[in-house]
């Protein structure tokens, strides 16, 4: 089968009575993951509510399951240890209400020093939660603030999700650029680091992390601007591609598309809406016991 | 199913798949689409506004009757500009007209935007505001663009009840939190597309706050992956005649007129 309708299908993503009717083989099923996902700017009063609306979404889309992160965006930038703990508090909730549909990822603001490390193993090492991230604006990421908390993250094969963007007309002065991870990752070469947005301004971005092996591009949270999957495949290979969404503020539609929508092979899709997260998280859920 | 925002030709910052042509309407057709409201890519930049809508509805008649719709630019701070809509309407029989008001630099607010719409509006033509092409933050440095102010719009919109208005590429961050954008929801002549329109719920919150009627499809293709636009629809849980609405049935009646 030719054109969308097939694109869809192959994603589990159901089609409308008036497309041509179809189902999905197993080998064709993309499984989508997203790696970059909130309970922020979304109705309901508590993570379980919000958590209930994304699931809606996910089932009329075919999303498997999310990453899911800094609770409900009340303390972005600058969050004290307690502010962290609420809000990771909140993601672990909304994980244990559909504990089939997200994973939890460990929110932190590296300035608060050991409190991260105390944080980590809180949620990650005698916790629920499987990543790092996403980071936000609090320091940028090549700095030494970051190397305690990769090592420990790199030490259980646990990735990092890391913010970054790439403003025309400037960027805030904690704003990580994907050049500051292409710095962190040749200090941690064992590192699995996830360069969110890369850097929104992605025909840098992309250029900016293409010789950083330990880096893979998320093309998360950004407009579903053609030509940035096809671009990201053609200079870092399908396989350091990374779907993700940045819902609540995005839509899973607009972002999907970006993959579904690009001319690129249906095993590069596959590969891109879910295999090579499911490939980074292998070791941290295997040793959690975890379904991957 | 109708799309209501494309455009034709070359992108100037980036080479776009389906930047000829032909080769945009065979994918279109392959998407599911079955008519298209086309501007150019030239009106953004290019003086000679007449040869671009010369340029733009040849290339819409050699597609085919009927499936690319062209949709002309009109810079009402250019010279002879309202020879530019009469060309638009009499010669070219476009059933309306673009405006890119960030790129010609005027605002909402300008005398001569209000003489547009008013002779536009006398002229029964629909009309598109393009609120902006391209996220601030990703403009090339030498040219940053900013979103077209609605805000005008409030005084507007009572002194011109036979307008009708379009605003496509509404969206944006922190769009939803625009007073001024809230209020013109409300407008019973003013349209949306859904190019745009962001956040989980995005769409349905979109068709709550302004009616099931005054919302349309448009994918700012091929500038954007057409399937976000797609994947929108199928993500709002809409019911069957809410998606016939947003995808066909209101621009079907706003280009008949009705």
């Amino acid at each position: 089968m030719k054109g969308m309708a097939a694109g869809l299908i192959a994603a589990r993503i159901p089609v409308s009575a008036q497309e041509p009717a179809a189902s999905a083989s197993a080998e064709k099923d993309f499984r989508i993951w997203d790696v970059h996902s909130h309970l922020e700017a979304l109705p309901g009063d508590t993570p379980e509510e919000r958590m209930d609306i994304l699931v809606r979404d996910m089932d009329r889309l075919g999303i498997e399951r999310l990453i899911l992160s800094q609770g409900f965006g009340q303390y972005e930038q600058y969050a004290t240890p307690e502010q962290i703990r609420i809000e990771n508090d909140r993601i672990m909730r909304a994980v244990k209400h559909a504990p089939t549909k997200a994973y939890g990822s460990l929110f932190l603001n590296p300035r608060n020093g050991a409190a991260c490390l105390d944080e980590f193993d809180r949620c990650i090492r005698d916790g629920p939660m499987v990543m790092i991230g996403e980071l936000e604006t609090d320091v940028r990421c090549n700095s030494p603030l970051l190397d305690p908390i990769v090592e420990r993250a790199t030490a259980m094969g646990v990735p990092i999700l890391q913010h970054t963007w790439t403003v025309t007309l400037g960027d805030g002065p904690d704003e990580s650029k994907p050049s500051d991870v292409a710095e962190l990752a040749a200090r941690h070469p064992e590192a699995k680091l996830i360069c969110g947005h890369t850097g929104g301004n992605w025909e840098l971005g992309i250029r900016a992390i293409r010789d950083s092996k330990n880096v893979w591009a998320g093309i998360a949270g950004s407009d579903p601007t053609s030509g940035f999957t096809e671009m990201a495949v053609r200079e870092l290979g399908a396989e350091r591609v990374v779907y993700g969404s940045d819902v609540g503020g995005r839509s899973f539609a607009s972002q999907i598309a970006k993959v579904i929508g690009a001319e690129i092979p249906d095993e590069a899709k596959r590969l891109i809406l879910g295999g090579n997260l499911r490939r980074l998280l292998e070791p941290v859920l295997k040793a959690k016991g975890l379904a991957s | 199913m109708i799309d209501t925002n494309v455009h034709l030709f070359q992108w100037p910052f980036r080479r776009l798949v389906g930047d000829d042509p032909a080769e945009l309407v065979a994918r279109l057709r392959q998407k599911g689409v079955t008519q298209a409201w086309a501007g150019s890519f030239e009106a953004l930049l290019c003086r000679d506004v007449a040869g671009v809508n010369l340029r733009l509805a040849a290339a819409c008649r050699e597609q085919g009757k009927d499936f690319l719709v062209p949709f002309g630019v009109v810079n009402p701070k250019s010279p002879d500009w309202e020879e530019d809509l009469r060309r638009c309407h009499e010669v070219h029989r476009m059933p309306g007209i673009r405006l890119y008001p960030n790129y010609h630099g005027y605002t909402l607010a300008d005398p001569a935007c209000e003489k547009l719409l008013s002779l536009a509006a006398n002229r029964n033509l629909i009309v598109q505001i393009a609120r902006s092409m391209e996220d601030i933050r990703t403009q090339f440095p030498l040219m940053v663009v900013q979103p077209v102010d609605p805000a005008p719009l409030l005084d507007l919109l009572p002194r011109l009840p036979g307008l009708r208005l379009m605003l496509l590429n509404r969206g944006g961050w922190a769009d939803d939190a625009n007073p001024n954008i809230a209020k013109i929801k409300k407008a019973d002549n003013v349209y949306f597309d859904i190019a745009m329109n962001e956040g989980v719920g995005g769409l349905a919150r979109l068709i709550e706050e302004t009616s099931p009627d005054r919302v349309v499809f448009g994918s700012h293709y091929p500038f954007f992956y057409f399937e976000s636009a797609l994947l929108k629809v199928r993500e709002a849980g809409l019911t069957a005649s809410q998606k016939a609405a947003l995808t066909e049935g209101n621009a079907r009646r706003l280009l008949a007129g009705k």
